[in-house]
């Protein structure tokens, strides 16, 4: 990995003034049915964390809860807290608009608008009413898109429906669109499901390089993903956090067996 | 014998013909010692279907074609000279059918025997009065041509009637006894019932065809009998509707036309912003519990049927329009106007676009939802700028299924709008439409060979294509859709 | 903070790391925007449920009173010297009798009955007294004498429809007001109607017989009944469910089960969805150019507003059945022909059973459907004014009748007010129908529901 990611990380623990977001005793309830166990997490500035673990063990939940997505489902409700740079997001005063301005959020299957390419990034700073006139919108409609490193093959056909662009490009688009609004966090929910192995390779670069503007959370299926492009890592099971820290050590020498069974393929 | 009478005995027929057939396969297969390909109960079954559906369907032709058949080989007989001035062939035949009818109604009173009526002579009998007698009632004196023609076609009649009850009999007792000749142990029973069966279904499919085909086949056809009578250019393009029934009427179709839009416009000015609103409320905002009360309800509302909103129209909204809008503005003085029937089809619009956007709306994927609220959009803004334009296609197909109801709807009109055919501006006139017109050409006392009546045919077909317009439209969106998502 | 990302992405937005807790103006403005779009929707709800609630109120504070009639009870004496004059009761005589023989027996006894009580109201006099009767009264009276000669010179109880205008004064419709400007009531029989009341002489019940009565001609509204109505609509049901469910289940099976995919088929299916959307009053000119006209079915006849209903109910029918024909699973019909069973068995003895709730509430809401429909009927001849009820099935199927929708319709055509309380009673009635309809079909897909 590289420099800036061992650099901010020497120990295993973040360093105060370097946490993003912190989760404490975070626990999620479906109804009757607990979906998350006190989780306590934190997440670094400026770095990417990969959230691992088999299907069902609550990774997913806990993203979804870092900017409130899980609001839109009724009987969901949350406990503990989480903090924005020392702001409870989960405050009844909070305004879950702005929340998730600054918080973004790329799904896992590619979900463009049925608008043109122009109109799916340009939605976001429409919104939240950051551009004054059309110039600087199409400035930032361009700067996300060559952000998101998909200009070079939607410059000539912005106008055209983002439905008709390809698996990969519809996700750099969906990418662009949440980098449009300009959030300090992007939370990706296994953003390469539903890609191929070519178009996750460019995702994955792409990530990479927007660590150094945004704060990346990530949630992946995949081991090699997850120790390719994060920083560090956290493990769920069972909707408990069962071991996080520096992605290569977790990788190399993780504390807990279940991790080790995980990481080496013997479950999951 | 009626026909009724022959179906039971045909029915019948085939019972016993199960019965035999079964009996038949047990006895042949246990004489012969040999196993029955198929169970018995399908030897009965192929037995029954023989002697019932080639009967049944003999008898339905025959019932179909006989009236007309006649009638072609009567109505030659009548020599021009029996028919009026400036009347018409199929005139004096309907007169013709309706005396033989009120003969046959009198003989089976047992007045008259079959011998005395084959004397009866128009210029000794008053033979209007008695049929008035046995409640046919004839506009003018029977003349002897008329009458020997009305004898001629009931003696026809009866005849046809004996030789079809005949040949519907043989017809079931001969396939009958040919199925059950043929029953051998070996015969596969099975695979022909199911065969019959199978012929059945696909007929079966084929009425929703042969129903269009009749639609389509008697609006054109009396339409064209309509445009010998009438110029095509003065029904679609003159601003006149004033039919006489004593001939000179004019008949144009616009001032029906323009109430029709224009009740349809006011309708649907109403229900699509409401419907669409109350489809976007219970998909978007109201929690489940209400949404799994108010989905049913909107269903059960949608079914009330427009007499009901006919005469909410009449007894209440029409009088609260004129006394507390359309007199004190000085608008009018009818309680029937453009404005009531227009806003009552409006409420009966209302649940119908409900439920279709309704069912549109949530077929948006919740991905969709969430990559906008994941941008920090608010639920208006979602809505607005990502559900409805990714639900368009699909509301559009509500829309144009509506207007097509609309268009069509005729209780709402007929006691909602007003009979006056007028252009005017003034949503509070009295206004009429294609439907109320259909309505009141057909019903009543009617020569059904004058334009004044078959002017409803010509009405009917407008109706028609446009609806049909709208409708194939609609689907066709609706489907372009739904595969869009599927 | 030290945010590198602020100086760089968010060159035009709005400053970085301020507090989550400081709402912009803008948001507050989107908010504001988005309460106003709730409350858009919620007042569309709410309009319609007004809507519904006026259309209701309508319909049932204009019909319920016709649940209701005013009847005068009172002795009748059957003068022998009128009714039986030769006295031999023979049936052939007694058939003679017309009403206007039995009108001054009424007038008679209404006069003697006021003497008795002593009830006498100035300016009324006995012939205008027996007004408070109705004209049907008479009819009434003929009826029960011919049915029991053997009363002939006794005295019998009567309960006597009241006039619709008397009918009319206990419901609110007629006042003194109105009755001054009334040619057929004046104040002085309302008076007196009020004095028999109170000597309970005339009083309100349940009106049964607006369910069994027939239609009454245009100055009798207080003898108008559903009876031919209620009849000719059941007979019309009966024609629809014995042909639209055999041959709608039947294509259905056929579109769906064994029809290859070809144009043909698709043709079909276009034209099933098409025929859904036509107007009704398009079945209308159908079953008038093609049953009455040219197969020379009788008008007015149930068998014709059936076979239009039927074809107007069969889109309805194949559509629910063919989607519950899918929603049974095709392992279950595989697992039928994996034993050895023919396609036609494994339809007819798993899969149609299987789907036998959908369909039977498809054909329940079909049927509601149908039971509501006025416009083709109209068109068929089925407006006509029918005091015959018609004969038992299957030959009374071509007799005349009306339906309810009609009957509804027909009675707004008329001049007297009284009309539009029978209207809406009947609307009340038919509407009753449906919602049982549909209760049921409701029920059925609630009980029936499976989840495969």
């Amino acid at each position: 990995m590289t420099e800036a990611a061992t650099e901010m990380a020497v120990d295993t623990a973040i360093k105060e003034s370097a946490i993003k977001m912190r989760g404490t005793d975070v626990s999620v309830f479906y109804g009757e049915k607990q979906a998350l166990f006190d989780v306590n997490l934190d997440v670094a500035r400026n770095s990417v964390t990969a959230l691992i673990g088999p299907s069902g063990c609550g990774k997913s939940t806990f993203l979804r809860c870092l900017n409130r997505m899980n609001d839109t489902i009724d009987i969901c409700r949350v406990t503990g807290e989480i903090t924005l740079e020392g702001e409870n997001i989960y405050d009844p005063k909070i305004d879950v608009v702005e929340l998730r301005a600054r918080v973004g959020m790329v799904f896992q299957k590619p979900n463009p608008f049925p608008k043109s390419i122009y109109e799916n990034v340009a939605y976001g700073p429409r919104i939240h009413g950051l551009t004054n006139s059309r110039a600087e919108l199409d400035e930032i409609v361009e700067s996300s898109l060559r952000k998101a490193a998909i200009w070079e093959e939607v410059k000539d056909r912005l106008h055209e429906p983002g439905t008709g662009l390809s698996g990969g490009q519809q996700q750099r688009l969906c990418i662009a669109r949440a980098i449009a609004v300009s959030p300090e966090v992007i939370l990706m929910d296994e953003p390469c499901s539903a890609l191929d192995p070519i178009a996750t390779a460019k995702v994955e670069e792409l990530i990479d390089e927007l660590r150094g503007n945004f704060t990346i959370v990530i949630v992946t299926h995949s081991m090699q993903q997850a120790a390719r492009v994060s920083q560090r890592t956290a493990m769920f099971h069972l909707g408990k956090l069962v071991e996080e820290g520096v992605t290569d050590k977790m990788f190399t020498n993780p504390e807990t067996k279940l991790t080790q069974d995980y990481i080496t393929g013997r479950f999951g | 014998m009626t026909p009724s009478a022959i179906i039971l005995i045909v029915l019948g027929l085939a019972a016993i013909g199960y019965v035999l057939g079964r009996q038949r396969a047990l006895k042949t297969a246990q004489r012969e010692g040999v196993k029955l390909h198929s169970l018995s109960g399908y030897h009965g079954q192929s037995v029954a279907l023989f002697i019932a559906v080639p009967a049944l369907f003999l008898l339905a032709a025959w019932l179909f074609l006989q009236p007309v058949l006649i009638e072609s080989s009567v109505s030659g007989r009548i020599p021009q000279s029996a028919i009026p001035e400036g009347g018409a062939r199929s005139l004096v035949m309907f007169d013709v059918r309706r005396i033989a009818e009120g003969l046959n109604q009198i003989v089976a009173g047992g007045d008259v025997s079959e011998n005395d009526l084959a004397d009866m002579r128009a210029d000794v009998t008053d033979v209007r009065a008695r049929l008035a007698e046995v409640g046919v009632a004839l506009g003018s004196d029977v003349s002897p041509i008329v009458l020997q023609t009305a004898k001629e076609y009931r003696a026809t009649d009866l005849t046809a009637s004996f030789v079809r009850n005949i040949a519907v009999l043989v017809v079931a007792l001969g396939f009958g006894a040919w199925a059950l000749a043929r029953i051998r142990p070996g015969l596969r029973a099975r695979n022909i019932s199911e065969t019959f069966i199978k012929a059945l279904l696909m007929g079966s499919s084929l009425v929703a065809i042969l129903t269009t085909v009749g639609i389509v086949g008697s609006l054109l056809f009396e339409s064209i009998s309509f445009f010998n009578m009438y110029p095509a250019k003065e029904f679609f393009l003159s601003t006149t509707w004033n039919p006489q029934f004593r001939g000179g009427s004019e008949l144009g179709i616009l001032p029906l036309l323009w109430g029709t839009l224009y009740v349809s416009f006011v309708a649907l000015a109403l229900a699509v912003p409401l419907g669409l609103m109350i489809a976007i409320y219970l998909a978007e905002y109201a929690g489940s519990r209400l949404r799994s009360y108010a989905k049913p309800a909107i269903e059960v509302l949608a079914g009330i049927p427009t007499i009901v909103y006919g005469l909410f129209a009449l007894i209440t909204v029409g009088p609260f329009l004129r006394d507390w809008i359309a007199q004190p503005l000085g608008l009018g003085s009818s309680s029937s106007s453009v404005m009531t029937a227009g806003l009552v089809m409006g409420i009966m619009l209302i649940p119908f676009i409900s439920s279709l956007s309704d069912d549109i709306i949530n077929s948006v994927p919740q991905a969709m939802r969430d990559g906008s609220y994941g941008l920090g959009a608010t639920k208006s803004e979602t809505i607005k700028q990502v559900i409805l334009p990714a639900a368009l296609p699909g509301i559009v197909g509500a829309f144009l299924l509506a207007a097509s109801r609309a268009i069509g709807e005729t209780m709402i009109v007929v006691m909602g709008a007003g009979a006056s055919a007028q252009l005017d501006l003034n949503p509070f006139e009295a206004m009429t439409t294609i439907t109320v017109k259909i309505v009141s050409q057909l019903t009543g006392d009617t020569e059904f060979a004058s334009p004044e009546t078959l002017v409803a045919f010509a009405l009917g077909l407008t109706l028609f294509v446009f609806t049909l317009g709208l409708n194939i439209l609609a689907l066709y969106i609706v489907r372009k859709y739904r595969e869009q998502y599927e | 903070m030290t945010d590198t990302s602020a100086d760089t992405v968010a060159a035009a937005g709005r400053p970085k790391a301020r507090s989550l807790y400081q709402v912009s103006a803008r948001t507050r403005k989107r908010h504001a925007s988005e309460t106003r779009f709730r409350m858009m929707g919620l007042a569309a709800v709410i309009f319609s449920i007004i809507a519904l609630l006026g259309l209701m109120t309508s319909i049932l504070s204009n019909g319920l009173s016709s649940f209701k009639q005013t009847y005068v009870t009172m002795e009748v004496f059957l003068d022998p010297a009128k009714l039986d004059k030769k006295g031999n009761r023979s049936p052939e005589d007694l058939a003679k009798i017309t009403t206007f023989t039995i009108q001054p027996l009424i007038q008679t006894a209404l006069a003697e009955t006021m003497e008795a009580r002593g009830i006498a109201v100035e300016g009324v006099n006995a012939k205008t007294a027996v007004e408070l009767i109705s004209k049907e009264a008479p009819a009434q009276l003929r009826h029960f004498v011919l049915a029991n000669p053997e009363l002939i010179g006794q005295s019998v109880r009567f309960e006597l429809l009241a006039s619709g205008r008397i009918d009319g004064y206990y419901k609110g419709r007629v006042t003194m007001e109105s009755a001054a400007l009334d040619r057929n009531i004046s104040p002085e029989q309302l008076t007196l109607a009020d004095e028999l009341k109170a000597a309970g002489l005339l009083e309100s019940r349940f009106n049964w017989s607006f369910f069994t009565a027939p239609d009454a001609s245009d100055t009798r509204p207080e003898a108008a009944g559903l009876g031919v109505a209620i009849l000719g609509s059941a007979y019309m049901m009966l024609i629809v469910l014995a042909l639209a469910l055999p041959i709608g289940v039947a294509a259905s099976i056929y579109l769906e089960e064994f029809a290859p995919q070809n144009r043909w088929t698709d043709l079909i299916e276009v034209n099933i969805a098409n025929l859904a959307a036509v107007p009704s009053i398009v079945f209308g000119i159908l079953g008038l150019a093609i049953f009455i006209n040219f197969v020379g079915l009788p008008q007015s006849a149930p068998i014709v507003g059936g076979l239009v209903l039927t074809l107007m109910t069969l889109p309805t029918i194949i559509i629910a059945t063919r989607a519950a024909l899918k929603a049974v699973p095709p392992s279950i019909k595989d697992a039928a022909l994996g034993i050895g069973a023919s396609k036609m068995q494994a339809i007819f003895h798993h899969v149609l059973p299987l789907a036998a709730p959908g369909i039977l509430t498809g054909t329940i809401i079909g049927l509601a459907q149908a039971l509501g429909e006025t416009a083709p009927l109209l068109l068929i001849g089925m407006v006509a004014f029918v005091r015959e009820y018609p004969g038992a099935p299957p030959e009374g199927f071509f007799d005349p009748a009306s339906a309810l929708p009609v009957q509804v319709y027909n009675w707004t055509q008329r001049g007297d007010p009284a009309f539009f309380e029978r209207a809406s009673g009947a609307i009340i009635v038919l509407l009753v129908f449906l919602v049982i309809m549909n209760t049921v079909a409701i029920l059925l897909r609630r009980r029936f529901e499976r989840r495969w």
